[in-house]
């Protein structure tokens, strides 16, 4: 039997495809337009065709932009996932130490982009910030304009300290849904700490995990504003993420063509990565319902 | 073996979860904790298990005080009113929690989960995990872990009262069966007067806390000790009257008088509190109703088979049970019928003084 056809409802979907389409799709079909051309200013535009994507992908600038972006997003989920995890595990459950960290917590995730650069430019200088001031008087050299690793382990501490909360309040989320009856029942069993863990906690918070590694994942594949402020993508190229790296080939060298087709190929990255990242992530479950089913 | 509470309280900040329980239960023995939600009756068993430790008084455990004993070392199952699994293990794993912790050798916990897995007529599920079972079969699994650890107390909170009806009738027969041959002491909390006295064994109402009469199920349901706990113990609630007593004839609210006898007979002059259950309260007349009193309809609630139609008389409400559909318009004048010998007598202090004897109450 063939299902009714309701044409109103298209009516209800057509202001979300309008808004969609402005936001996205007709900027995203800018740039594809100018991924396959080539212009001089003046508004005259030459066809490239598939040039600009060939130079592109043929580049070591860009296969080092994109092995630094992978290092780091990499870096950032390795510490922060854990990490958040695990201070969600030691939050408080009841009393007026709830609010007073969830308050704390959410401190970090308030502050704007560039002012989080800004912050650790000053917090890290030998001269005047606390940070690079105290590592230099215990003896250690560190210098973020000029060291490399430096540079990186201030940018990963960095956003560690912006966005290890988000996790950790995904995570408690995902801890305060489980019935205390739960951990009442492995009590009984006589069940370890790590068993707790393992078995009724790790599961349980495993959908807010998921959505959190997307998250994390997406935006530090994506981060710019930070890195962009505290060292500008230095020393050298060391710190020259992907984002940055377009927007010096856009703006600084004014190369529509090959940034238009860098933007494409830097998106459809993150598709795809986001996409296998979901798939390896949900997959028992998927075998789950497809053998629930009868 | 036995459990013994004595003088339990559990009091938290200013309110009083439990006052003052003193139980005895034996092994072998299967015994209801009834009561309406917020009564006590998590806590009751969060303190018989060792989750808690009472406030005031001893838990003793075959005459060993174990009061202050953690969960952990003492040998409890529990099985709660949400079906609570290892979302991530088989079910096989999950029956077999409790004996991997406690380190039994493989083939022993392999007969012991088959065996259980048999009571519970999981075995075709073993290699499932939880969230690919029925509600009842997740319920089933948290029964089999409980009955495989083998232990001397079994708590059972509201087991059922998650399940649909057909699910619920099933387990509850098999249920104490299925514990009676492990000859634990089986407590079962749960809300419904109906369950208490299908699940039969031994009855504690409870009430605010206070554990209001502890006995044989059946004797609770006819000789309810007080007010509160013929409430507790009836559902639909049970219908009060208030009356007077003046020599030999009792004076109900609503100018209805009548000569004191059954359980009325040879009590003292003064006022008191009839109580009547709601399938005595006929809409007809039937054989030896003798009272009648004329009511306002407020509502009919109709399941099909039976109709509870709620009366208002004089400022009071009774409900009546009556087989059938009865379609009675809200607001229009009805009358009722009663049998005096139906009516338990409660005191001014709310302390049962006479019951129907056994044939009027049947």
């Amino acid at each position: 039997m063939d299902k009714p056809f309701n044409n109103k409802a298209w009516f209800l979907v057509l202001p979300v495809f309008i808004v969609v389409a402005f936001s996205a799709i007709l900027p995203l079909m800018t740039v594809v337009n100018y991924s396959v051309q080539d212009t001089f200013g003046n508004n005259q535009f030459f066809w490239a065709g598939t040039t600009w994507f060939s130079e592109l992908l043929a580049s070591d600038r860009f296969h080092e932009a994109l092995w630094r972006q992978l290092l780091f997003s990499a870096l950032v989920l390795l510490i922060q996932i854990p990490l958040g995890v695990l201070i969600a595990l030691c939050m408080p459950r009841k009393g007026w130490g709830v609010s007073v960290t969830l308050v704390l917590m959410a401190l970090p995730l308030l502050i704007p982009w560039n002012v989080v650069g800004t912050i650790w430019q000053v917090f890290g200088r030998g001269d005047i910030g606390l940070l690079g001031y105290a590592l230099n008087s215990l003896g250690f050299s560190y210098n973020y304009v000029q060291d490399v690793e430096d540079a990186w382990i201030t940018i990963v501490v960095m956003d560690v300290w912006h966005w290890t909360s988000l996790v950790a309040l995904l995570a408690y989320a995902g801890l305060r849904s489980i019935p205390e009856a739960y951990y009442q029942a492995a009590r009984i069993d006589g069940a370890s700490r790590w068993s707790i863990f393992r078995l009724i906690q790790l599961p349980k918070m495993k959908h807010v995990l998921i959505i959190a590694v997307l998250l994390r994942f997406m935006d530090s594949f994506m981060i710019y504003t930070e890195p962009f402020v505290l060292t500008g993508g230095g020393p050298g190229n060391s710190t020259t993420f992907l984002s940055i790296d377009l927007v010096k080939l856009a703006l600084g060298q004014f190369d529509l063509g090959p940034a238009a087709a860098m933007s494409i190929v830097y998106f459809l990255i993150i598709l795809l990565l986001s996409w296998v990242f979901y798939t390896v992530m949900t997959q028992d479950e998927d075998a789950n319902r497809k053998e629930g089913t009868p | 073996m036995s459990l013994t509470l004595e003088n339990v309280s559990k009091i938290a900040g200013r309110a009083t979860h439990i006052a003052d329980v003193s139980l005895r239960l034996e092994s072998g023995s299967l015994n209801v904790l009834l009561g309406p939600t917020l009564s006590g009756k998590t806590t009751l068993m969060r303190i018989m298990a060792g989750l808690e430790p009472p406030s005031r008084g001893r838990v003793l455990f075959d005459g060993i005080d174990v009061t202050g004993v953690p969960v952990r070392a003492r040998n409890v199952a529990m099985v709660y009113q949400q079906f609570i699994n290892y979302p991530t293990l088989t079910v096989y794993e999950n029956i077999a929690s409790p004996l991997r912790v406690s380190g039994a050798p493989k083939d022993e916990i392999d007969r012991r989960v088959e065996e259980a897995a048999h009571l519970l007529r999981l075995e075709p599920m073993l290699g499932r995990t939880p969230l690919e079972l029925s509600g009842g079969q997740q319920q089933r699994t948290a029964l089999a872990r409980a009955l495989v650890k083998r232990a001397p107390l079994v708590l059972l909170d509201e087991p059922l009262a998650n399940l649909d009806y057909k699910l619920r009738e099933e387990l509850r027969e098999e249920l104490p069966k299925i514990f009676a041959a492990s000859g634990a002491i089986l407590v079962y909390a749960t809300t419904e007067p109906s369950e208490a006295l299908l699940l039969g064994g031994n009855t504690a109402t409870l009430d605010r806390g206070r554990v209001t009469q502890f006995g044989p199920t059946i004797e609770v349901y006819r000789r309810p000790a007080d007010r509160i706990t013929a409430e507790v113990f009836s559902d639909p609630p049970m219908n009060f009257v208030s009356a007077e007593i003046r020599g030999g004839v009792a004076r109900l609210a609503g100018d209805v008088s009548l000569p004191a006898s059954g359980p009325l007979a040879d009590l003292p002059d003064g006022p008191v509190t009839l109580g009547f259950r709601p399938n005595h309260l006929h809409l007809a007349r039937a054989e030896g109703d003798t009272i009648a009193m004329r009511g306002m309809v407020s509502v009919v609630e109709i399941t099909g088979s039976e109709s509870f139609v709620h009366v208002r008389q004089d400022g009071a409400e009774w409900i009546a049970l009556a087989h059938g559909v009865h379609e009675l318009a809200p607001g229009a004048p009805i009358d009722v019928y009663l049998d005096p010998r139906k009516l338990f007598v409660f005191d001014a202090d709310g302390r049962l003084v006479a019951a129907p004897d056994r044939a009027a109450a049947a």
